[in-house]
């Protein structure tokens, strides 16, 4: 495994997406702004009775399971030391990276007070009773570790750089003042170079021990999603309240890590208009099953050991939700069990959609469909809430979109003749398709 | 290579879903003492008459510290009453009527119940909310408080509040008068003000045992049940009522804390770090072990290109 593992996705950056997503982001970034003048009620209808909306739900709870690519990805490659995966990993990171971090940012929306905040690095206000302390502490760890799993890309962009784009704007802005441009900038810049070469063998060296605490991390804090529920045993309605949801939401975490890394591949290359890496994905995919019939298997023994099992096909609001939820993720993982659908990316792309959207549902199940506080609360969330979401989500596609075309992130495509034959065969593929 | 690694994977599952098991299965009989020295209210609902005197002195009393605003009813156009419609970021302590019919009816006074073993305090973060080993009281820090709302979702009774319409807002729930009346008086606003003796203020103890007397010496005008005496671990705010409490708007609960529950799985999983250390370690050896492995294996591969690897 060389150097050459990864590369830039030659294009332009400013693509008719890009502005879409860019709008999308600045009317969320604007409706933000807006709650922090006039409060949290004033964009949202969360209530007493309903503290935690789609913020805490889509952003935090799900968002993070949604970014588990990368631990997924992490097990996977150095753990079950399948090193043919590592070329998929960088990715994995990248959208870990946005999706952690874009999680944090979405918390400080969300909590009320900020500003205090620094308590979790106050040791006599920690609180080691609260799945809340637990998880905040090990996202803002884990989201540190996610940006240092990345810094070898930024490092090696850093060392071969000329700096042109940067130059030429310095030149530009230099000669409109009417100045020339000074020496010191040039050896800065040079020292940057410098530096990055310098940092990245040691990274190397060290990173192993960082990978791991990327997978240890998210084992903590992705269980403590689950936790944070157990105490709302009088609110959460039975068929999802278990002291089984740490296990549940760890393995849930993984299912939904495997299938999102299929969806970002398939997506990113379909979008990039790169070959898919079918051998890959199909592989993928066979370990997917096996973590939803674990899932499934503590989910009905559970219900079944609490004498819950009647309720959840008795077809009333709740067990609606329960069957939905229970019949994408044992569909989508039904369709994975067959050779030849594993070996077509629309049928990979199908269920790994199914699988994220059931164990999504099942999180939104768990936060916000099952919970209940009593007589006279309702919550639906509002236009303002959602599109601040929207605005969130917009920001991590739009920076995925831009960083893999700034640095070295995905797979590298060896020869021009195997670029040639993937491109034909994906051709051939929609050609079939349509 | 991969065989042994992929059992050591399934291991480490197994350990933690071992581990989540027996936190199940602990939670079954240690349990936490009630302590009848701290001090607490008995609500009797039968003396109730409904003058709101209560509402009044709580807002009076604490209007500064808790910053309790008015509230204005919808019909009411020129502001004259304060009349919050339920507990809110404004309001601490409500009283509320309910008819069963022309006959039947009762006043309710909701507030904090001041749990023996209070979610809100087990769930919060930052030790915002706390309970006073003494006292019993529980209390609520705005200065460390990061408004993450856990303890609204914990609660079983919904009684901390938010103030959803503030840029910088806080939580508000009833101390006691903590920090207003009970320093000075010895005794909360709205225990003082009750003109009925519907509030009787003092230690756990004397409320209980008062409480039981008048169910002793009154047959059938109450209901048999001291509200708040077991219920989510026992509570310092307690309850006599004519009428079922959850037609008042008091849920039915077990008497087990859901404090307790929770904590005893967190405690399992994290009991003294080792369940993490053991994890980071084991995973560190195996992925040592695979990248050596590896590396051993691209060493051939490196003299045949010629290349420096990359991790």
């Amino acid at each position: 495994m060389g150097h050459d593992e990864y590369q830039k996705h030659d294009a332009k950056i400013l693509t008719p997406s890009f502005i879409v997503l860019l709008t999308l982001t600045l009317i969320g970034f604007a409706l933000i702004l807006l709650r922090f003048v006039k409060g949290i009620g004033a964009v949202s209808n969360m209530s007493d009775g309903y503290p935690w909306g789609i913020w805490i739900t889509y952003d935090v709870a799900t968002g993070t399971a949604i970014a588990c690519g990368g631990y997924a990805m992490a097990i996977l490659v150095y753990i079950r030391n399948r090193m043919h995966y590592h070329p998929m990993i960088r990715s994995a990171i990248l959208t870990s990276m946005f999706g952690y971090g874009l999680a944090g940012f979405s918390v400080m929306v969300d909590v009320g007070r900020p500003w205090n905040a620094y308590n979790f690095f106050v040791p006599s206000k920690w609180q080691a009773n609260s799945a809340m302390f637990e998880v905040a502490v090990c996202v803002m760890a884990y989201t540190t570790v996610l940006i240092m799993e990345f810094l070898p890309a930024i490092l090696t962009t850093l060392e071969k750089t000329e700096w042109k784009t940067l130059q030429h704007l310095l030149d530009r802005v230099y000669s409109r003042l009417g100045m020339e441009r000074p020496e010191r900038i040039g050896d800065r810049l040079d020292k940057v170079k410098e530096l990055a070469a310098w940092a990245r063998p040691r990274l190397d060296k060290i990173l192993i021990f960082i990978i791991v605490l990327g997978i240890t991390l998210p084992t903590m804090h992705q269980s403590s999603l689950g936790s944070l529920l157990l105490i709302a045993s009088t609110k959460l309605h039975p068929l999802w309240h278990t002291g089984f949801l740490p296990l549940l939401f760890l393995i849930n975490c993984m299912y939904i890590g495997y299938s999102i890394a299929i969806l970002e591949s398939v997506l990113s290359c379909y979008a990039f208009k790169r070959p898919f890496e079918t051998k890959e994905l199909s592989g993928l995919a066979r370990i997917i099953p096996w973590l939803t019939v674990i899932w499934l298997s503590v989910v009905i023994g559970d219900l079944a050991w609490r004498g819950q099992l009647a309720k959840a096909v008795s077809f009333d609001f709740y067990s609606r939700f329960f069957l939905l939820e229970f019949c994408l993720i044992a569909g989508g993982s039904l369709l994975l069990f067959s050779k030849r659908r594993r070996e077509s990316i629309r049928w990979l792309f199908v269920s790994a959609a199914l699988i994220v959207l059931g164990g999504a549902l099942y999180r939104f199940n768990v936060y916000l469909i099952g919970f209940n506080p009593g007589k006279g609360w309702h919550y639906f969330p509002a236009l303002a809430e959602v599109m601040i979401t929207v605005g969130i989500v917009a920001f991590e596609i739009l920076g995925y979109q831009v960083l893999v075309k700034i640095l070295p992130v995905l797979p590298k495509l060896h020869t021009r003749e195997q670029l040639a034959e993937a491109h034909q065969h994906t051709v051939g593929k929609k050609a079939l398709e349509h | 290579m991969a065989k042994p690694s992929r059992r050591q994977f399934l291991k480490i599952m197994g350990a933690t879903g071992a581990a989540l098991l027996a936190g199940k299965k602990a939670s079954a009989n240690e349990g936490h003492k009630i302590n009848n020295e701290t001090i607490g209210m008995l609500y009797d609902a039968t003396k109730c008459v409904g003058c709101k005197a209560c509402m009044s002195a709580c807002k009076r009393v604490n209007g500064d510290y808790g910053s309790l605003s008015y509230e204005r009813a919808k019909f009411d156009t020129d502001g004259l009453w304060d009349a919050p419609e339920d507990l809110s970021g404004s309001t601490r302590t409500l009283i509320k009527l309910f008819k069963q019919s022309e006959q039947e009816w009762s006043y309710v006074k909701y507030s904090c119940m001041h749990c023996q073993k209070p979610s809100c305090v087990s769930v919060c973060p930052v030790a915002a909310m706390t309970r006073d080993p003494e006292t019993g009281i529980v209390d609520y820090n705005k200065n460390t408080c990061i408004g993450c709302r856990y303890c609204q979702v914990a609660c079983a009774f919904n009684i901390p509040k938010f103030q959803w319409e503030k840029a910088i807002p806080q939580i508000v729930k009833c101390d006691l008068c903590k920090n207003t009346n009970l320093p000075k008086k010895g005794i909360s606003a709205c225990a003082e003000v009750c003109p009925a003796g519907a509030i009787m203020f003092g230690k756990r103890k004397d409320l209980l045992e008062e409480a039981e007397k008048r169910l002793r010496e009154n047959p059938g005008k109450y209901i048999n049940h001291i509200y708040g005496a077991h219920e989510v671990g026992g509570t310092n705010h307690l309850y006599l009522a004519s009428m079922q409490f959850n037609k008042l708007g008091l849920p039915t609960l077990k008497e087990d804390a859901p404090a307790e529950f929770s904590e005893k799985i967190q405690h399992t999983i994290y009991k003294g770090f080792i369940a993490p250390v053991a994890l980071y370690s084991t995973l560190c050896f195996i992925a040592v072990k695979n990248m050596k492995g590896h590396g051993e294996a691209e060493k051939e591969h490196d003299t045949k290109t010629d290349e420096g690897g990359d991790h």
